[in-house]
């Protein structure tokens, strides 16, 4: 069996990669690399030796132009020392090798605003969706119930009954999108693979503090149609053991926790794909 | 010429900020608008193409799906008055900063020097409003004019004007720069008014022995040698002001003190820092002998001490008073990504892995006359809020434990403390990380931002009270994104050995850090000139101690610079040379080829005496309280759990990542609906293992108005039993001391300074004595003496404040205990005496007293269960633990009840009591604040034996959880003193700060 090798980019004010790398390992990568942006920029690190990437969560240039503005821009626009290929092009390629990108909070506001997700033309590079400004205006840091659409071709949320409870860290969380059309195509499609709900998770709701930023159709995660994009506000990372869990100390809950399903399904994917 | 491209948002679009504005501008100012939106103006000054622009507007500095933008047009319409919020030239403009990095990108090409881009904010107001109310919006909610500045324009000005026209807040300084000697041979009067008017805060006996050792010929011979006359130069005089400012010397904590206590018995004290600070951690050590885990403490940022075989722990906490009662925000950022640089030049650098914040803060809603220049309270409490929130989050690090405290008094000074703890591997290449060591002939280098006039004189004007005329330039913006990316570098710098010593720059810039560094090799040569600024015009002195932010200073060997530099260059981070270390003995700065400072290293770090200090205590008498008893206590119970003191801060936490890293164990928040107050955090560093670092503190300036020994003593207990209570072991553990006084010095202005320093020496006391008793070394800290407000008239004095702050290890996380309740039946404990000790006590603050009965703490009682609990926890035993403080066992049980979402049933006469029997009443077995206490659930199943494992100490049974949501207790004649729907008390508790 091939070996199955995860990246996580970070620099310029990415923050999770260490617990990303961690539950990359957890979910059944045999590498979890992470790489300063810089080291892709120098051709060190190259995507083309990866299967797995991961842009994951933090404050990109300090969300300064609006999240994760400053960083689809460097994206778009830098190239790898010596070749003069832009980093634009390795993503590009790296899609249409059909490997695996999962981008978790500013690293969903990365994909939105490159225009990889929800792509629903096909074309990568056209923005239609965008998140923004929470609605109370404010940095939430809480946990959401998040129910999952089963029939989402979203590789990550496969086997997740009914739902799963992570925590949301953001102040630009809320999902908008550029005309009707889009937003009735990606509900169509099933795109919207996870959305904030109440505890059962029987409805979505736009109530706070369950929806904690007014996201339309309280959509909390969206994928593109092939399923191997996704993007989602929620840390999966933040919860792949119990104690982590806001209320672990009250209930009784099994040892990995929901979070990890995301890694394990990406995991599993790779090894049976390549 | 500059351009203005305005980006607004879709009409459909909602504006949060705008209608954030528009709320506080009706809670705030009471004025009625009917709306307010917002638009973002970038100005470019750089010659760019239309096209070129267009781009830049298109791409990153607006989003399609919902913003419009606009070049060159004014997209303002259908408002009433346009305030327009942008810096004052040479504050730090994060958000310009990275649009001009931006558009290098698109362009291909970074911005030229002279070229930049300037941020600034619109806001369009809709309603009945009169220019003068206009006015007070913009100074009074949208604009701090010491930073920022501001244009108002009503529709019709706007229409005539054809909108804002651009403007470019560039710094221009004629550039010249110039090296001044200051004439010292004049008279007291002179030497005085030169300190004053040069911000120096050096006092006339200061002033002299610099005149004196100007004076010595030997002194001047080697300065002719040097090419520099008699006189000292502007750049020395400064860098003596910084070095023996208060801020950097703690010559308060050095000084000669003449303790005399009320009843003749007089102390000679050489130093309190010597004598109680660094005492308590040397008796400590010594005692510990083998287990002594302290690794390196006083010497260098923060304290460390061992973690495990593989790792050490790094600890600092810092304050940031000054700045944030000038500009809250900007303060407090600065405070909180200033300290994270504490740890990280700590050793040879560690990662950054939890923050802790706690605030001192006049009440929100304060309604009084406050004195010019002081800020309303509700504005430093957001700004504050809002600083620490972008800090700590956007740098990545959780801020996992903290407090807010409310006084009046705090109206003078705000008190902010921020901390940082760090981790680093126990050994780096081999050699311990804790060490590190310069030789002479390494390189000077800089990293980080540039430096610029912000931070100029910040060491020496936090030495000084307050005033109106407090300079400008003391406040800055920080810039977390710089810093992480620096720290990003360096980590990895770090890992290959490429530096050997590093060390941050934070008040008092270079002066400072390469002051003390060259401490370690024995000189520096440095010249100013070739450090990197923000913009041209910089005096040299202003270039030494300009605090700008995001710098690190370290020591570089000669053969690892090339690889050095190259390194910082694909990281992005400014690296340079500015010199060597030497072992010369001076600290030698030129600018160019001219040496513009030669100050022997003797006569900056040892060359001030000691002050002498008297303290004269006197025992404060309050009356007595006199409060008639009532049947039921119901209505009392909720008026605390509704002051500002006690209730729930959800609506602060919630804004600052306290998950981020991964390793979050127990959290601010917990319980059925994740609300109730945890009392200390846990977190796991390292991801694949168990180990665990536990924070909690405590903090009780209430206390100080009896005595502030007992304030001290409460403090280290309550600090001590919060960390206790989840679960930290006794066995590792350390504390962090930070003061925050007002000035304790007689002097004309302060006639009751000898008082003040009582206070302070009774304090340190305490500290010793619980320190040591509890066996807690102090591995760090920091004190901040002169927190008073003065502008002639009145004058406001801080209580003497002391954070202790409690940092240790857990080897389990997985056994760590949460504050509520689990499950009816469980059966509910009480560990250690309650006494009539309601003096300092919230309850008689709601009643308008103070009282005497200060709660006192007994070390060896409270250490005994103390140590039998954590026995228990770590067996399994223990379903919830809640730790009494500010309400006493009303309020402990009350919150652990809520935020389990089951009831409790008690009876009080089965509380333990300490104390004289007319003493023992229902209201102060319910809200006395008696210290060392825990209340413990229990299950049923388990209660034999935890009752066994807690033999020997006070601990006894009061009742037991309940299904029914009540809180249900019943009075020493055992009729119900209180009973509350635990709805019902949760309002109470939540409703006062959840709007803010």
């Amino acid at each position: 069996m091939i070996k199955a090798k995860a990246l996580v980019i970070t620099g310029n004010g990415t923050n999770c990669e260490m617990e990303a790398a961690h539950a990359c390992k957890l979910g059944g990568f045999d590498e979890a690399r992470i790489a300063h942006l810089s080291e892709l920029m120098s051709g060190e690190v190259s995507l083309d030796d990866y299967h797995f990437l991961n842009l994951t969560g933090g404050f990109l240039d300090g969300d300064d132009l609006g999240s994760a503005k400053a960083q689809a821009n460097r994206l778009r626009y830098a190239a790898v020392e010596g070749s003069g290929e832009r980093i634009v092009e390795q993503l590009l390629r790296f899609i249409e090798q059909g490997k695996l990108i999962l981008g978790v909070c500013n690293g969903f506001q990365l994909l939105v605003k490159m225009g990889m997700l929800p792509a629903l033309s096909g074309n990568y590079l056209q923005q239609t969706a965008t998140l923004t400004s929470n609605v109370n205006g404010r940095f939430q840091d809480r946990w959401c119930y998040l129910k999952c659409d089963p029939a989402s071709p979203s590789l990550y949320t496969r086997g997740i009954e009914g739902g799963v409870y992570l925590p949301i860290r953001h102040g630009e969380g809320k999902f908008l999108v550029d005309k009707p059309e889009t937003l009735a195509a990606i509900e169509a499609r099933h795109l919207a693979c996870l959305k904030y709900s109440d505890r059962e998770y029987l409805a979505p709701t736009m109530e706070f503090p369950e929806n904690p930023n007014g996201s339309v159709n309280a959509i909390a995660g969206v994928c593109d149609q092939t399923g191997r994009i996704m993007g989602l506000m929620p840390h999966p990372e933040a919860f792949v053991h119990r104690t982590q869990h806001p209320r672990w100390t009250r209930e009784e809950l099994p040892e990995e926790g929901g979070g990890l399903a995301f890694f394990r399904n990406a995991a599993q994917y790779v090894k049976e794909s390549f | 010429m500059p351009h203005r491209i305005e980006i607004t948002l879709k009409d459909e679009v909602r504006d949060p900020r705008g209608e954030r504005i528009k709320r506080e501008i009706e809670h705030f100012l009471h004025l009625k608008v009917d709306e307010v939106r917002s638009i973002d103006v970038y100005t470019v000054d750089a010659e760019l193409s239309g096209e070129e622009l267009a781009l830049a507007a298109a791409g990153p500095f607006s989003d399609p799906v919902i913003q419009h933008f606009s070049i060159d047009a004014p997209a303002a319409a259908g408002f009433d008055f346009l305030i327009e919020v942008g810096f004052r030239p040479g504050v730090t403009d994060n958000v310009g900063r990275t649009a001009a990095e931006a558009l290098g990108y698109l362009l291909g090409r970074p911005l030229q020097a002279g070229e930049g881009v300037y941020t600034s904010v619109q806001y369009l107001i809709s309603g009945a409003l009169s220019q003068s109310d206009a006015e007070r919006i913009a100074t009074g909610l949208l604009c701090n004019t010491l930073i920022q500045r501001y244009q108002i324009l009503d529709a019709a000005g706007f229409a005539k004007l054809g909108g804002v026209a651009p403007f470019v807040p560039k710094v221009q300084v004629e550039a010249k720069i110039e090296v001044n000697e200051v004439d010292l041979e004049v008279s007291d009067t002179e030497l005085s008014r030169i300190s004053r008017d040069g911000v120096l805060a050096l006092t006339l006996d200061e002033m002299r022995i610099i005149q004196a050792h100007y004076r010595d010929p030997e002194v001047r011979e080697k300065r002719r040698a040097m090419g520099l006359g008699a006189a000292p130069t502007d750049v020395e005089l400064e860098a003596l002001a910084q070095t023996w400012s208060e801020h950097c010397k703690h010559k308060i904590f050095s000084a000669d003190v003449s303790y005399d206590d009320g009843e003749g018995n007089r102390e000679e004290i050489r130093s309190l820092f010597k004598s109680y600070i660094q005492r308590t951690t040397a008796d400590v050590r010594a005692a510990l002998g083998e287990r002594d885990y302290c690794l390196s403490v006083f010497k260098d940022n923060a304290g460390v001490i061992r973690f495990n075989d593989d790792w050490s722990l790094v600890f600092k906490v810092e304050t940031h008073n000054s700045p944030s009662a000038l500009d809250p925000y900007g303060g407090a950022l600065t405070g909180i990504v200033g300290v994270n640089r504490d740890p990280f030049g700590t050793g040879m650098g560690a990662k950054l892995i939890f923050n802790t914040d706690v605030f001192c803060f006049a009440d929100p809603f304060y309604d009084k006359e406050l004195p010019k220049r002081l800020l309303h309270p509700r504005r430093i409490f957001e700004g504050v809020v809002e600083g620490v929130e972008h800090g700590g989050n956007k740098s990545g690090i959780p801020t996992v434990n903290g407090s807010i405290v409310f006084d009046d008094r705090f109206a003078g000074k705000p008190l902010v403390f921020c901390g940082t703890a760090g981790i680093m591997p126990a050994k780096i290449l081999g050699a311990p990380s804790e060490e590190k060591r310069i030789l002479p002939g390494d390189l000077i280098v800089m990293t980080g931002g540039r430096i610029g006039k912000d931070g100029i004189h910040g060491a020496t004007f936090s030495s000084e009270e307050l005033s109106e005329s407090s300079p400008v330039s003391a406040v800055q913006i920080g810039d977390p994104i710089t810093q992480k990316r620096m720290f990003d570098f360096l980590i990895r710098a770090r890992d290959k050995g490429l530096y050997r010593f590093i060390t941050d720059n934070g008040a008092g810039g270079l002066s400072s850090s390469i002051g003390e560094m060259s401490e370690e090799c024995g000189g520096c040569r440095l010249d100013l000139s070739l450090a990197p600024l923000k913009y041209a015009g910089l005096a040299p002195w202003e270039i030494l101690i300009s605090e700008a932010q995001e710098r690190m200073s370290l020591a570089v060997p000669p053969e690892n610079v090339d690889a050095f530099m190259e390194m910082a260059k694909r990281f992005g981070v400014e690296a340079t040379v500015l010199g060597t270390f030497t072992d010369s003995g001076v600290f030698h700065m030129l600018y160019g080829e001219k040496t513009v400072a030669y100050l022997p290293l003797s006569f900056m770090h040892a060359g001030l005496p000691p002050m002498q200090i008297p303290a004269l205590w006197a025992q404060p008498v309050h009356p007595e309280p006199v409060i008639a008893a009532v049947a039921d206590y119901t209505l009392d119970l909720t008026d605390l759990l509704s002051c500002l003191n006690i209730c729930s801060k959800e609506s602060v936490v919630r804004r600052y990542d306290h998950e981020v890293q991964g390793g979050s164990v127990v959290k601010p928040f917990t319980g059925v609906a994740n609300d109730g107050p945890s009392d200390a955090a846990v977190i796991r560093p390292i991801l694949d293992s168990f180990e665990a670092v536990v924070v909690g503190h405590g903090i009780s300036p209430r206390y100080s108005d009896i005595d502030a020994y007992h304030m001290a003593a409460n403090a280290v207990d309550e600090g001590l039993r919060n960390y206790v209570a989840v679960g930290g072991s006794l066995d590792l553990i350390a504390g962090l001391d930070n003061f925050c006084w007002c000035d304790p010095v007689l002097s004309e202005r302060t006639p009751d300074g000898p008082y003040k320093m009582a206070q302070l020496v009774r304090a340190n006391k305490a500290l010793y004595d619980y320190c040591t008793a509890f066996s807690m070394p102090l591995i760090s800290g920091k004190d901040s003496m002169k927190n008073d407000f003065y502008d002639g008239t009145t004058k406001i004095s801080i209580p003497p404040t002391l954070l202790f702050s409690v940092i240790g290890k857990m080897e389990d996380a997985r056994l760590a205990v949460t504050m509520d309740v689990k499950r009816p039946g469980d059966l509910v404990y009480l560990l250690g005496a309650t006494a009539d000790e309601l003096g300092g006590s919230e309850y008689l603050a709601q009643k308008g007293f103070v009282g005497n009965n200060v709660p006192k703490v007994d070390a060896q009682a409270a250490l005994a269960g103390y140590r039998a609990y954590h026995g228990a926890l770590n067996a399994g035993l223990v379903a919830s633990c809640h730790d009494l403080s500010d309400g006493g066992l009303a309020v402990a049980a009350a919150e652990s009840a809520f935020a389990g979402g089951f009831g409790i049933s008690l009876e009080l006469d089965k509380v333990p009591f300490r104390g004289e029997a007319s003493g023992k009443s229902d209201r102060a077995l319910l809200f006395s604040e008696s210290a060392s206490r825990l209340l413990i659930t229990v299950r049923p199943d388990k209660a034999k034996e935890f009752e066994a494992a807690m033999a020997g100490t006070l601990c006894c049974r009061l009742g037991e959880v309940t299904a029914k949501p009540l809180l249900a207790i019943a009075g020493l004649s055992g009729e119900l003193v209180v009973r509350a729907e635990l709805a019902r008390l949760k309002e109470a508790w939540q409703a006062p700060l959840k709007d803010l």
